[in-house]
């Protein structure tokens, strides 16, 4: 991208810097650069040196050079090209076919010299245009390159960061092993008497329900109750343990791997450096269960007390695997060579048209919803960055959307350009069920630097 | 040509006689009664000996040459003729009881049939015996199966029955719903069996016997007498009138989808051809560009400004084509709705309201173009200030002609619905042909008569050919689909349509890469060049599949827009002589029994062979090059073969086989441009393949390339090259035309020459110059650098 922005920025130095010199003599449609093998009067030989021919038969209207190069300035080589000086714009080749073929294509009209065709020369104005809009797109360019850097920067804290956490987390892993063998057998320990004492509290709790059931519209035993029921505030309720398969230490099962409990347990010191309180949560009172089971008796609750750490631990499990995951897939992401990218992480970005309103989230998903009702259509889940070899991060590919009837799951192709702002600017379906996303972003921005220098440097030639 | 007409004397009604289809009434000649017993006559036909015998009981004709039955009609006693009867009446009420015709036609000594299009079936006829006849009756079908007699969009009852000795055709003018039975007393003889009969001498004769039933109408039959396949085209011809002879750009490359999205689409795909210098000349929308399927109109947020697209195509010296469909949205604020509705041109519904069926827009209405008012009244809606947004360089395709309505019988009208004092049942066939006709008009009047109109249809009927082209339909991006469209258009060829094409790629499913290059290849040599693909397929543009492949179909087109001047004089002469543009090989070698049945390869005029690759991984293809004692050049190489042999021709990704006939003489323009009218004034390069005897021959044709003026004013050159005794001529064969051209001569090569000591041109003035030359030893090619003279002019150049 740096490279092309030089080339044309030192072609339009070029021209405004010889509009004003005298045009150089040379055959019809040859470029400077080659002008030294067009020597009047002298034989030419083609380019390729596959022949040699009179300097009368240069654009002569009849092709004898099987490269072309005989008629730079003629339509007579199917391979031809034709150069045109385009002086106050940039030069440029055009096939040779499109010499005199009515069209006026170079904006110094000096494609069309034999044609009838009326063309205005456009180079002045069209030199002007692309100052402007050169001038425009490199204040962005610079301002944007400037935001980039400092993306960069934030991402690159946040980076370490991470890392660093998921560095603690998998150190402190080793060191916590140990301590599962004791957890191990508080558990174990645990487990027995708390079994009694279910049971135990389990056929009072019968018997209980029993009564309560008989008495149930009794007002005053409904508001006794209640006063229990609050009182176990804080308090994990059998009826929660059984209602939550996974909590059960009865059903022992996934749940008393070692590896659970390993992951469980660096859960424990995570937790408590970050000052999470505890995510055990008190259980939801349940006014309209008149029998829910009351609280143990408070033997029953030391035993049940007993075990809460490894229950606790449990509940935390599936959440560390899952922040671990996380971590592990968010540094894992290309977010481009300086992950500048990285801040589009888990942030969505709206475009609103007259019928939908699409939402693109980087890295994650596109969709599409209908500005009138009904429901949201996924256009396709994060895949890859699918730029050109050479600019790799300036398109990303998400596919393996929703099936389209009779034809392939929709995918979404987003095209990123610099800009200051991070939006959406245009959707369109270029084929059916192949979308197209434009969105600006700082963290495309190529180094502005050379702007000034490629034009200074060479208006002083 | 002999015509049996077949009515009833008194029907309770008049019967349906085909209308509009014959250009004239034919002239009659009397005959002459050469005999007569109690039983019958014998009536002389004139020419060549041939006569007519008549007998009564029971009814038969016979048309004898000399001694020989050429063909015999009834000799099955297969004539039927249901006249109408009362079968049930009640107080207001009478319905008319079934009206079906039927006729048996013998062919003796005829083993071969074709034509009857559309099938998507081989060239040759199959005998249908033990299954489905031939099926005539215009359908909307979804996703057609090839190798099937099931009817499909276009419908013309025009048979040619061919065997070495003659070619005869049968033309069956009859509207309505049709089946023909073929029968073959050779057709499933095994191979022992026929050398059996050839060692025991005892063979009977090939007979071929066909049947015709139709649903209504009259039996009402041409019997065109050849001999040969050019004088049974001519006579056909001069029944259903020629081929339209098209603007030369609507010869060359379209590119069409269903859809291209917006403005901004059509002008990202205009410059991407440019980008990727593929020349193309017609860009086309469907029927999403139209504000609602409302036709005549435009989407307003989609195509808000269509004259400023049309001009930018303009610009580029490029064209649009936009849908118009036959079926008009119910809605009361839609103008071309209510003046359809507040004139009564509706198709009606038996109980006499407007008929409505299911369309594109929903309900929908169907213009009666049977009727000659409608048709007019259509025709003034394509004027430049009743067709909004409409401009000199935008054209139109008729789809959905058949007519096609969703939720109707088959998915087409209800048989009862009436046109006028019609019923569909009468004239069904006939409609298609009706709406390009009012349309084409319509593109003739908007000129003030200067212009030639350019517009597809999909449905059609004998004398289709006289509106413009037509294709076949929606095919599928299948290996299957390319190859039948061979035959298919070749059936289409032989019975005056000769503007046909396929859509390239496949309309349904999506091709892979190498189907979609072989189908541009294939494409580029057939007369109706378009690519075109389904809504729900992904997009296709020539350079959407990789840079080598945006070569190989850049190649392709190239090669197209370079046989432009071969192509307009071909259609020229289809339109000025009826003669098909594409042909079976059998059709220039009636006699050589190995072309009779060829799918898989055709000629271009006389002069060109081509055998598309249409096998998926192709390493090499078979051609068959006809013509003992001549020899075929391949345009690629020029290496020359031998004819009347099976060559073997080895392929890769990039090969397209085709040949030059040695004793022809092709103008090709190798400046190839970005459109077909970029190139108007470019020069020619003149191939000139000679024949083993050191001959050939060819024409040039050159006008305009968009006005009647060759026709009303004779503004156009026709020449004649002649390469004879070392010396190779340019001469008029229009002495009478007048115009003028821009373009030269710039090249000359001569395949299957020897090296000359020196060429000599002399000019109109009589001036002399010598040409300088190359010769190519090892191919024997010779090219005259830079003749120069004008196209328009005499010249020769002597060789010494």
């Amino acid at each position: 991208m740096s490279c092309a922005l030089l080339l044309l920025l030192t072609s339009l130095a070029l021209a405004m810097g010889t509009g004003t010199a005298v045009e150089i003599q040379r055959p019809r449609g040859v470029p400077q650069s080659k002008r030294q093998f067009y020597e009047e009067n002298k034989p030419f030989t083609c380019l390729d040196g596959s022949s040699t021919i009179p300097f009368d038969r240069v654009n002569d209207d009849y092709c004898d050079c099987r490269d072309g190069s005989d008629e730079p300035g003629t339509a007579a080589c199917p391979n031809g090209s034709f150069h045109c000086t385009n002086a106050g714009f940039r030069p440029a080749f055009i096939p040779s076919s499109r010499i005199n073929d009515g069209i006026c294509d170079c904006c110094d009209t000096t494609d069309e010299y034999n044609s009838g065709a009326t063309c205005q020369n456009t180079c002045r104005e069209m030199g002007r245009k692309e100052r402007e809009s050169l001038q425009i797109m490199a204040e962005i360019t610079k301002e944007g390159f400037l935001l980039k850097q400092q993306l960069i920067h934030e991402a690159k804290r946040a980076q370490e960061d991470k890392q660093g956490k998921l560095t603690e987390l998998q150190g402190s892993k080793k060191g916590l092993e140990g301590k599962v063998e004791a957890l191990r057998t508080v558990k174990e320990t645990a487990e027995d008497p708390e079994k009694e004492a279910k049971e135990r509290h389990l056929k009072s709790w019968e018997e209980q329900k029993e009564l309560i059931r008989m008495e149930k519209d009794k007002t005053r035993m409904a508001e006794a109750f209640l006063e229990l029921d609050d009182d176990s505030d804080g308090y994990v309720s059998v009826a929660e343990l059984q209602s939550h398969l996974e909590l059960d230490p009865d059903s022992d099962g996934s749940l008393t791997e070692t590896e659970t409990q390993v992951r469980c347990l660096l859960f424990l010191p995570l937790k408590s450096r970050e000052d999470v309180p505890p995510t055990v949560q008190t259980p939801e009172k349940r006014e309209d269960d008149e029998l829910s089971m009351p609280p143990y008796d408070t033997e029953t609750q030391s035993l049940i007390d007993g075990a809460y750490i490894h229950l606790q631990s449990l509940i935390c499990g599936p959440e560390f695997i899952w922040i671990c995951r996380n971590l592990e897939k968010e540094i894992g992401f290309d977010f481009g060579p300086s992950a500048e990218f990285a801040y589009l992480y888990s942030q969505c970005y709206e475009l609103s048209t007259s019928e939908y309103i699409y939402r693109l989230c980087p890295f994650n998903r596109v969709s599409q919803k209908p500005k009138f009702g009904g429901s949201e259509t996924n256009l396709g889940l994060w895949g890859q960055w699918a730029g050109p070899e050479e600019n790799l991060y300036s398109v990303m590919k998400y596919d393996h959307g929703q099936g389209c009837w009779q034809g392939p799951n929709r995918s979404t192709t987003v095209k990123l350009t610099c800009g200051k702002e991070t939006v959406v600017t245009s959707t369109s379906e270029p084929s059916r069920c192949e979308y197209l996303m434009e969105f600006t972003t700082p963290a495309v921005c190529q180094e502005p630097a050379s702007l000034d220098e490629v034009l200074h440097g060479h208006t002083e030639l | 040509m002999t015509r049996v007409k077949i009515n009833e004397l008194k029907p309770l009604k008049p019967r349906f006689e085909v209308p509009d289809v014959l250009i004239n009434d034919p002239p009659t000649e009397p005959l002459s009664l050469l005999s007569r017993d109690e039983n019958g006559v014998v009536l002389s036909l004139g020419a060549d000996s041939q006569r007519l015998i008549v007998s009564a009981k029971p009814f038969r004709l016979d048309i004898m040459e000399g001694r020989e039955v050429l063909l015999s009609l009834n000799s099955r006693g297969l004539l039927a003729f249901e006249h109408l009867r009362i079968l049930y009446l009640d107080w207001l009420l009478s319905l008319l009881g079934p009206s079906s015709i039927s006729l048996d036609f013998s062919l003796p000594g005829v083993e071969n049939v074709y034509g009857i299009p559309e099938h998507a079936d081989s060239l040759k006829l199959k005998a249908t015996d033990g299954g489905d006849p031939y099926r005539l009756f215009n359908l909307d079908v979804f996703q057609y199966e090839v190798f099937n007699p099931m009817a499909l969009y276009g419908a013309i009852p025009v048979m040619l029955s061919h065997s070495a000795q003659r070619t005869m055709g049968i033309f069956w003018l009859n509207a309505a719903e049709t089946w023909v039975d073929i029968s073959s007393n050779t057709a499933g003889k095994t191979v022992f069996g026929q050398m059996l009969d050839y060692v025991q001498g005892s063979s009977e004769t090939p007979q071929t016997d066909v049947r015709w039933i139709s649903e209504s109408g009259i039996i009402d039959v041409f019997i065109m007498l050849g001999p040969t396949p050019t004088d049974v085209f001519s006579q056909y011809a001069s029944l259903t009138g020629t081929q339209a002879f098209p603007p030369l750009s609507a010869l060359a490359y379209h590119q069409c989808r269903w859809n291209y999205n917006d403005q901004e689409d059509v002008a990202a795909v205009d410059q991407g051809f440019d980008d990727h210098d593929i020349p193309y000349d017609f860009i086309w929308l469907d029927i999403e560009h139209t504000d609602g399927k409302r036709y005549f109109t435009w989407d307003p947020h989609k195509f808000p400004q269509p004259k400023d697209m049309l001009q930018g195509l303009l610009d580029k010296r490029r064209k649009m084509v936009t849908i118009v469909d036959p079926h008009i949205k119910v809605d009361s604020s839609y103008k071309i709705h209510n003046e359809i509705r507040s004139k009564g041109f509706y198709v009606k519904s038996k109980d006499g309201g407007d008929y409505e069926g299911w369309c594109w827009p929903g309900n929908s209405g169907y213009p009666d173009f049977t009727n000659p008012e409608m048709r007019a009244w259509w025709a003034s809606m394509f004027a430049y200030d009743q067709y909004e947004g409409s401009m000199e360089n935008m054209y139109t395709w008729n789809d959905m002609n058949e007519p096609s309505v969703f939720n109707g019988p088959e998915v087409t009208m209800h048989k009862d619905a009436l046109h006028g004092n019609w019923e569909n049942r009468d004239l069904h066939n006939l409609y298609g042909l009706y709406v390009q006709r009012a349309t084409a008009e319509g593109l003739i009047e908007r000129s003030g008569g200067v212009e030639r109109p350019f517009v597809l249809a999909r449905a059609f009927f004998a004398g289709s050919q006289r509106y413009g082209a037509v294709w076949t339909g929606d095919n599928a991006a299948e290996w299957e689909h390319l190859k039948i469209s061979i035959p298919m258009c070749l059936s289409l060829s032989l019975v005056g349509v000769s503007f046909c094409g396929a859509d390239v790629g496949g309309f349904f499913k999506s091709p892979s890469t190498e189907l979609l290059v072989r189908w541009y290849q294939t494409g580029a040599y057939q007369p109706f060049f378009r690519a075109h693909a389904h809504l729900d397929t992904p997009r296709r543009e020539p350079w959407l599949f990789g840079p080598e492949n945006t070569a190989l179909i850049r190649e392709a087109v190239r090669q197209r827009y370079a046989l432009l001047p071969y192509w307009y004089q071909l259609f020229y002469h289809a339109h000025h002589s009826g003669q098909p543009v594409m042909r079976p090989l059998w059709v220039e070698y009636p006699q050589d029994t190995a072309t009779f049945s060829m799918d898989d390869q055709f000629l271009l005029g006389r002069d060109l062979l081509v055998h598309p690759v249409t096998e998926e991984g192709a390493r090499g293809v078979t051609a068959y090059l006809p013509g003992k004692g001549e020899v075929w050049f391949d345009v690629h190489t020029f290496q020359k073969h031998n004819g009347a042999q099976n060559l073997y021709i080895p392929v890769t990704i990039s090969s397209i086989p085709v040949f030059q006939r040695g004793g022809s003489i092709i103008p090709r323009k190798a400046r190839v441009r970005r459109s077909s009218s970029c190139m108007e004034h470019d020069p020619y390069t003149l191939f000139v393949a000679l024949s083993p005897k050191r001959f050939a021959q060819g024409e040039l044709y050159i006008d305009d390339g968009h006005t009647f003026n060759f026709d009303k004013q004779k503004q156009f050159i026709h020449r004649r090259f002649s390469f004879a005794n070392n010396a190779l001529s340019s001469r008029n064969l229009a002495p009478g035309s007048q115009f003028t051209t821009f373009s030269w001569v710039e090249k000359i090569v001569i395949l299957g020459a020897s090296k000359p000591s020196k060429a000599t041109l002399k000019t109109h003035d009589g001036k002399e110059s010598q040409l300088e030359f190359e010769f190519d030893a090892s191919m024997s090619v010779l090219t005259l650098r830079k003749p120069g003279v004008n196209a328009g002019l005499d010249w020769t150049v002597v060789l010494q």
